[in-house]
């Protein structure tokens, strides 16, 4: 068997009974890496001799006993917007162009202590700002499936790379559907859970109350495992929850009886015919597995995008505020004085779509206008939540696409941000309301194209989310670029 | 309901941004915010009277710990970060 064609799960088991080593996985995918790199454009940093200095190190430590773990030795990518010490941190931003962290984010730790690889850095939307990967200041990254298209965003390079077998899995995070829509547009698993799950603490902020990181992952097993390793309950970030997580008991192929609700608004205008028609197709299979699939009204659908661009832009401008050329990454050269070297550096080191975002933050923040759109914003919240409340009395998890289409072309996002911001509305609102969310895929489009199945739960209910998953899994079969590709 | 930003706002709401937008910037920023704005003021057709703003999803409560030192002296490995350091502080330009 191919080393790539492990999953995550599997090429641990397959190090541990001594078929594959550390060194021969953390080679296999730096190969791959070699080979696809220059076309795709996942990472932003790469740490071969420090991925195979681990791997050694990781590999004694399995033999010895010490790493039992499901993910020990297998070898990860990370978003490039959570500190890794000693390594480039740029959040694909210029202003970061040169941040080496002092520190390592929690769930990074929590990977290392599992006995993960760290391949390196991927590539993202500056500052997790947008929906495409084409706002890195490092270059866009390239959709493995067709190069002409985008991968999504904003954790686009980790959702690439997972597909196209440049690590075997990869973390993301999701501040309006930032691991689901690229994992949606990458034909791979990403999860997003519920706020407070995985500690923030070391990743870089973008909208505070929304951010949360989560696995993007070859299947729903692997995704499980992964969420189980990462989620922890951190004292250094106060807003993490104690709960239980033990995601992997869910893996479990049975829907029998289980409550699904479809939102009738979901399936509207705007929706691509080829998505909506894998969509209940997928749906039908949870229904013929013994699952209650009903069609439901989830009211204030149209309401989440404008709540979310007040309130996430919001708190990036305030978040953003830290980056001021003062104690570390980029300053603006030939400056007479410190406020001018505070607004020359941010002016010079932040991208279009970062500065647009800081702009209408700062604007609905400012005195005079606070109540009107920042306040009346958070009063929608409380009311999407209250809708989502609702919804969840009746019905175990909500069913639905994770975007209106397929990967756009690259390109043809950035020129019109609105449009871009109208294709989060499936993610959004679960960020808003604090929700768990998971893309599965069930499908391709008439172009060959992967399309994400987004199944949403109440708070707390991950594992009502990977049973689901995971049955739906089961009865799909495999699917992977790879497998698509006969290799 | 078009709103309209004036010049004397998009200084303004450059100042509150710490930035410092080109002419051409300006102009950008001005359309995209009135864009944004026209679609935002569609939550006014929603009745929130009464409704507590929602700021977190959960109740969030202050985390104390005991005031204990527990990270060590990183402050050679910070300052490798800054763009500009003398004798062990941050260098700026003048201050006024």
């Amino acid at each position: 068997m191919n080393i790539l064609d492990y999953t995550a799960v599997e090429l641990s088991a397959a190090i541990k009974k001594g078929e594959v080593t550390v060194v021969e996985a953390t080679e296999a995918v730096l190969a791959q890496i070699e080979q696809k790199e220059a076309e795709l454009n996942c990472y932003v940093t790469l740490d071969k001799e420090g991925a195979l200095a681990q791997a050694n190190d990781i590999q004694k430590k399995i033999d010895a006993g010490e790493l039992t773990g499901p993910l020990a030795g297998v070898p990860v990518a990370i978003k490039d917007n959570m500190c890794t010490e000693g390594m480039l941190t740029t959040c694909s931003s210029k202003i970061l162009g040169n941040f080496i962290p002092t520190y390592t984010s929690e769930a990074v730790i929590n990977l290392q202590k599992a006995g993960a690889v760290i391949l390196g850095k991927t590539n993202m939307d500056e500052f997790a700002m947008g929906s495409t990967t084409e706002t890195s200041a490092f270059g866009a990254t390239k959709n493995p499936w067709n190069t002409e298209h985008v991968p999504g965003g904003s954790s686009g390079g980790s959702a690439a790379a997972v597909a196209a077998d440049e690590c075997f899995y990869a973390l993301g995070s999701d501040t309006g559907g930032s691991i689901r829509q690229p994992a949606s547009y990458c034909g791979v698993v990403g999860m997003k859970p519920t706020y407070g799950t995985v500690s923030r603490y070391g990743l870089i902020a973008y909208g505070s109350s929304l951010d949360q990181i989560g696995p993007l992952a070859k299947d729903v097993t692997d995704c499980a495992t992964i969420l189980e390793t990462i989620a922890s309950h951190d004292f250094k970030d106060s807003t993490s929850v104690e709960r239980d997580t033990d995601f992997t008991k869910a893996l479990v192929d049975d829907v029998k009886g289980m409550k699904i609700g479809i939102p009738r608004s979901y399936f509207g205008d705007g929706l691509d015919a080829d998505v909506k028609e894998k969509i209940l197709a997928a749906a039908k299979v949870l229904e013929e597995k013994g699952a209650i699939v009903e069609e439901f009204d989830l009211d204030l659908v149209e309401y989440a995008i404008p709540t979310y661009y007040t309130i996430a832009d919001a708190e990036a401008s305030s978040n953003l505020e830290r980056f001021d050329g003062v104690k570390y990454g980029f300053r603006a050269e030939d400056c007479d004085e410190l406020h001018q070297m505070y607004k020359r550096s941010r002016s010079q080191g932040f991208g279009p779509e970062v500065k647009r975002r800081i702009m209408l933050g700062s604007f609905v923040l400012s005195s005079g206008y606070y109540d009107a759109y920042y306040l009346k914003a958070l009063k929608v919240k409380a009311l999407i939540k209250k809708s989502f409340d609702e919804a969840f009395a009746k019905y175990d998890m909500i069913l639905g696409p994770c975007a209106p289409t397929t990967a756009p072309k690259l390109g043809a996002s950035l020129s019109d941000p609105m449009k871009m911001y109208l294709g989060d509305i499936y993610t959004i609102s679960v960020n808003l309301a604090g929700l768990p969310g998971i893309s599965v895929p069930c499908g391709v489009d008439k172009n060959g194209l992967p399309i994400g199945l987004q199944l949403i739960g109440d708070c707390f209910n991950e594992k009502k989310l990977i049973q689901a998953a995971y049955s739906y899994e089961q009865a799909r079969g495999k699917f992977s670029l790879s497998a698509k590709e006969g290799k | 309901m078009a709103n309209v930003i004036t010049d004397e706002t998009i200084d303004y709401v450059g100042i509150l941004a710490k930035l410092e937008l080109s002419a051409e910037e300006k102009e950008q920023a001005k359309k995209d915010l009135v864009e944004m704005l026209d679609y935002i003021d569609q939550l006014g057709e929603l009745d929130t009277t009464g409704v507590e703003p929602m700021s977190h999803v959960f109740p969030v409560h202050n985390v104390f710990r005991e005031d204990v030192v527990t990270n060590g002296d990183d402050r050679d490995s910070i300052l490798k970060n800054a763009p500009e350091e003398k004798d062990g502080m941050f260098l700026v330009p003048n201050t006024f």
